[in-house]
């Protein structure tokens, strides 16, 4: 095993980690801050695939502003209050959906030939992404800002409720 | 020197873990979290698969990146939907909100 896959594994435990107590956790604000450890885990995760970019982008977008966002609504919608267990009774069919997804999977993953060299990653640079999203790419990251602009305003419309109330 | 299999096991991991959150909970809160982790997985599979199989077009990185963007909308407007049901119905169980449900 070289030293690059003994740090893999690592990384890969704190995410699994950190996802399972996102699944697992019965108090709801411990869920959300195994999240932050399961999502900055995935940065790491990007690092590793020689895209730093990426893992930039992640720790700003995730373990910033969608975290945050999530804890802020817990709390306005008083989450801890509520009583009433917090699975429902169909739990045991999930666990088997999800196992079931997973064999699939992995035993899918293990069989296929992958084409070309799967043991080494290609750097691809920053320089590389930028000019790509903005030629070959263009029309689809305009259209993604514009996504974004009506999801901002729909939240607004949506969360600030009627006149009056 | 990591093989490519070693990403997508844990790409698998991670989806099967949102996948039984999204089925077995009933917050929505705690719905969109596990929907978050799906999503995760998904990049981490767009990603892996440009770097390793196609990295002359890398494609799946571009894709990743508009994965992040849509996923950040969308936590925004369902937080503000759940925020909505909350203030009108006092309930944020998806289980709960079945007045559409025959």
């Amino acid at each position: 095993m070289t030293y690059e896959e003994a740090i893999f594994y690592v990384i890969a435990a704190v995410t699994v980690a950190g996802s399972l107590g996102v699944v697992t956790a019965r108090n709801v604000i411990h869920s959300a801050l195994f999240l932050i450890l399961a999502l900055l885990g995935v940065a790491a995760v990007y690092v590793l695939l020689a895209s730093e970019f990426l893992a930039i982008v992640q720790v700003l977008v995730y373990g910033g502003a969608v975290t945050i966002l999530i804890l802020f609504a817990m709390m306005l919608t008083r989450v801890r209050d509520i009583g009433g267990p917090i699975d429902g009774p169909q739990r045991p069919f999930a666990a088997l959906a999800a196992t079931v997804f997973l064999g699939t999977t992995v035993l899918a993953v293990t069989q296929t030939e992958w084409r070309g060299d799967t043991d080494e990653a290609t750097v691809v640079t920053i320089n590389e992404i930028g000019e790509a999203l903005f030629t070959t790419w263009a029309m689809p990251f305009e259209i993604a800002s514009l996504v974004l602009m009506v999801s901002l305003v729909g939240a607004i419309v949506l969360a600030r409720g009627e006149e009056g109330e | 020197m990591i093989p490519i299999d070693n990403f997508l096991v844990l790409s698998a991991i991670l989806f099967s873990l949102g996948m039984y959150g999204v089925l077995a909970r009933r917050n929505a809160v705690l719905i969109l979290m596990s929907v978050e982790l799906m999503l995760q997985a998904v990049a981490i599979n767009f990603v892996a698969f440009a770097v390793y199989l196609y990295p002359e077009t890398f494609t799946g990185v571009i894709f990743a990146i508009f994965v992040i963007v849509i996923a950040a909308a969308e936590v925004g407007l369902a937080l503000a939907i759940i925020l909505r049901l909350f203030r009108n119905r006092q309930i944020t169980n998806v289980d709960e909100a079945d007045l559409l449900k025959w």
